[in-house]
């Protein structure tokens, strides 16, 4: 899950009033909400979550796409899909970054794609007509179980199965829907026949579920593979032999007001991204606090992507 | 109103009820932060509102502080705590006492504040010490709005304390939270409704406090 | 200070973007709450149900309410108007009962000595009541404020442009500046905006002399 902080509740929140199959917010948000709205002509609205590195992927396409003469409306920091979704399927966003598996878990709760690409391949059919979603990156930011370096020296751990070895019930601190996660504590029962206990720190693997990590509050924590704080923690990730957890490629998904010029603008920077790319991406919005827009044009200028 | 109906039977069901994370245990965690906070909250404030509204002084600081303390938004204190001092109830209470105490301060020193002066000048013409014109004037008639400071503060500890769950601690923020974001709905609005319940009976109970303290303050 | 020396542009605008949706909220609920306030002093059978129905109101998480006022009401979920109409409920809540506290004050022999110098309800309101309740209210009144003000915040989760969108994605990225500033701004903001409404009070009742609490 590619929610952040509190950002998450918030999102959730919203789909509170979808009570039934259909989603009662989609028509109330559908209409052109606070400065949003649907621009004529040549402007594209390009969207984001409320996640940093979510914001500097679209800022990306968005300086490439204005570089190309396209005239582009930002919309970032918008919640989490639950809010953003609709608006898109309005056809208020155009353009948004996305992450195949959980969106693809977010539009068809049945589907059975284990794989990238079978993940990638069920995508244009859950998003129907009037969205599709363009090349994704290699780039991937997806949930990983990550172990303190000294405590997988000491219990001599290198993947998610030999957490069997503490021989008792494993605490994760993770945000609480990992609960009901494929990945969560049925998956890791049933794939690596573990006893899992969600320790509910409710920031998607940030600084409170580090600090509780260290801690020792758990034993493991829930964090995105592209987050620089695995790195700067000293943070061992967990390998995962059965593939249990879902890839997430970075996907952009546009509407039909992206032709086929603005969506190769897109494809390139998509080519360019990969999962190395995008760590050091976030590292430089982390660590040396500079924004997307600095971020964005440095790399699109190394890429030679702004010529 | 469907969601809302399922709401109500998400409560009712017996699934849910009983356990370490079901329904009463989360109601009682609830209630026990609120009142750990508010009383937390009441050790700090009613000292301090008594002394500012006895003496007279210190006023304009209290207003100015406990307005910016009103001001400072919770989730944001509740983070900032949590990465000091780790998850786990303290960030939370922290925070939520940081959020009853303005109420409470103003309720204490209000009170005595109310009182006519002249009220107060003849207990000293009497002969009372300043201990006693506190204990047994000040304290007694200023207790109403001691007690609506507490009323509007327990009202705001209960609504927040879901937050609690969000750093790793029980209450009914936990099904807040997973139901927010596995789009249960109905669990979602079911702990919103147990907080409005719980809210409902706290509210009770200080209207039939605050009848019983006004009553003696009529017959006293 | 680096980080807010170098998004001194970035403070700015949230702080507008906060100021446009806390300040309609806090004017909105003064004036729906004078109505309500006055009732409940007026009529005490509606008072208890009146002041118990607005403490309830305040004792709704504000999450759950941003999502199911869109339902009722129709607007999108990241408009300002359901923030301001979310604020609107909770400021209400707390001003009923300042309003009611306030007008409650006047007293029953001022109201009755001033029907008998023959005003009627309407005007004995405007130019009885209201003036004598005025300390009160705006006391009331600053409370609201300062509450609204930092309760805006929360909608940063939404999406919504105000100073909450300063600790959510500094808390993410980790740069404690931009968190403090949020936070810090967020509270100079309501302690400024609390100013204003003393020295307003000031002005438009020079015969209270400390106004308010």
């Amino acid at each position: 899950m590619k929610i952040r902080i509190a950002a998450a509740l918030a999102a959730g929140v919203l789909a509170l009033s979808a009570c039934s199959s259909s989603n009662p917010l989609g028509s109330a948000s559908a209409q052109p909400s606070g400065s949003t709205s649907a621009a004529g002509g040549g402007t594209l609205v390009v969207g984001s979550q409320q996640y940093y590195s979510n914001e500097i992927i679209a800022e990306l396409y968005a300086q490439a796409l204005e570089a190309k003469g396209f005239t582009i409306d930002r919309q970032y920091q918008i919640g989490q899909r639950e809010v953003y979704l609709p608006e898109l399927q309005a056809g208020t966003i155009d353009v948004f970054p996305e992450y195949a598996g959980n969106l693809l878990q977010y539009l068809d709760k049945d589907s059975t794609a284990k794989t990238g690409e079978e993940v990638i391949a069920a995508l244009p059919a859950a998003l129907g007509d009037t969205l599709r979603p363009l090349t994704a990156a290699a780039a991937t930011d997806q949930d990983s179980y990550n172990v303190t370096n000294e405590f997988a020296t000491t219990n001599g751990l290198t993947s998610i199965a030999d957490l069997a070895k503490l021989n008792r019930t494993v605490k994760v601190c993770a945000n609480s829907e990992l609960e009901k996660r494929p990945y969560g504590p049925p998956g890791l029962k049933s794939t690596y026949g573990l006893d899992v206990e969600v320790i509910p720190v409710e920031d998607s693997g940030g600084p409170l579920t580090v600090k509780a990590l260290k801690d020792g509050k758990c034993d493991t924590a829930d964090i995105y593979s592209a987050d620089p704080s695995i790195v700067a923690n000293d943070l061992t990730t967990l390998t995962d032999p059965q593939s249990l957890i879902l890839p997430q490629n970075v996907v952009p998904i546009v509407s039909t007001k992206v032709d086929d010029a603005a969506a190769a603008v897109i494809d390139k920077v998509s080519a360019a991204l990969s999962t190395e790319e995008l760590v050091a991406l976030n590292a430089l919005s982390v660590d040396k606090q500079q924004s997307s827009a600095q971020i964005a044009k440095d790399w699109l200028t190394a890429k030679g992507l702004l010529s | 109103m469907n969601y809302f109906s399922e709401a109500i039977a998400w409560i009712l069901d017996p699934a849910n009820a009983s356990g370490p994370s079901g329904v009463w245990a989360r109601c009682w965690e609830h209630l026990w932060y609120t009142l750990l906070a508010v009383v937390l909250a009441c050790v700090i404030a009613i000292p301090l509102g008594y002394l500012v509204g006895h003496t007279r002084r210190g006023r304009g600081l209290v207003v100015v502080s406990s307005g910016a303390a009103r001001a400072l938004p919770t989730l944001g204190v509740v983070t900032l705590v949590g990465l000091v001092l780790g998850i786990g109830l303290v960030a939370p209470m922290v925070a939520l006492v940081l959020l009853a105490v303005p109420s409470v301060l103003a309720g204490a020193y209000a009170g005595i504040e109310a009182i006519d002066r002249r009220t107060v000048d003849a207990a000293r013409a009497m002969g009372m010490s300043e201990w006693e014109v506190l204990t047994r004037v000040e304290i007694p008639l200023g207790l109403p709005l001691l007690l609506g400071g507490v009323r509007s503060a327990t009202l705001q500890v209960i609504a927040t304390a879901t937050l609690a769950a969000y750093v790793g601690a029980g209450g009914l923020g936990r099904f807040l939270f997973l139901g927010l974001k596995t789009q249960d709905y109905p669990q979602m609005l079911a702990s919103a409704l147990l907080v409005v319940a719980i809210a409902l009976l706290m509210e009770g109970v200080f209207e039939i406090s605050e009848r019983a303290a006004a009553r003696r303050l009529h017959t006293a | 200070m680096g980080w807010v020396l170098a998004n001194l542009e970035l403070i700015g605008s949230r702080t507008v973007s906060h100021l446009l949706l806390a300040l309609p909220a806090i004017a909105l609920s003064f004036v729906l709450a004078l109505p309500l306030g006055w009732f409940a002093a007026t009529r005490r059978w509606s008072r208890a149900t009146l002041l118990t129905a607005a403490g309830l109101l305040y004792a709704i998480p504000s999450l759950p309410l941003f999502v199911v006022l869109p339902t009722i009401f129709g607007f999108g979920v990241r408009d300002a108007l359901n923030v301001i109409v979310a604020l609107t409920l909770y400021g209400l809540a707390l001003m009923v009962r300042s309003a009611a506290d306030a007008l409650d004050s006047v007293g029953r022999p001022v109201r009755l000595s001033s029907t008998a110098l023959g005003y009627s309800t309407f005007s004995r309101f405007w130019q009885v009541e209201l003036p004598l309740a005025g300390p009160v209210l705006l006391a009331g009144l600053r409370v609201v404020a300062v509450s609204t003000i930092s309760l805006v915040t929360v909608s940063s989760l939404l999406g919504v442009d105000n100073l909450g969108l300063l600790f959510v994605d500094g808390f993410q990225r980790g740069i404690l500046a931009e968190v403090l500033t949020g936070i810090i701004a967020t509270v100079l903001l309501a302690v400024a905006v609390d100013g204003l409404l003393v020295l307003l009070g000031r002005l438009l009742m020079p015969w209270a002399k400390a106004a308010g609490r």
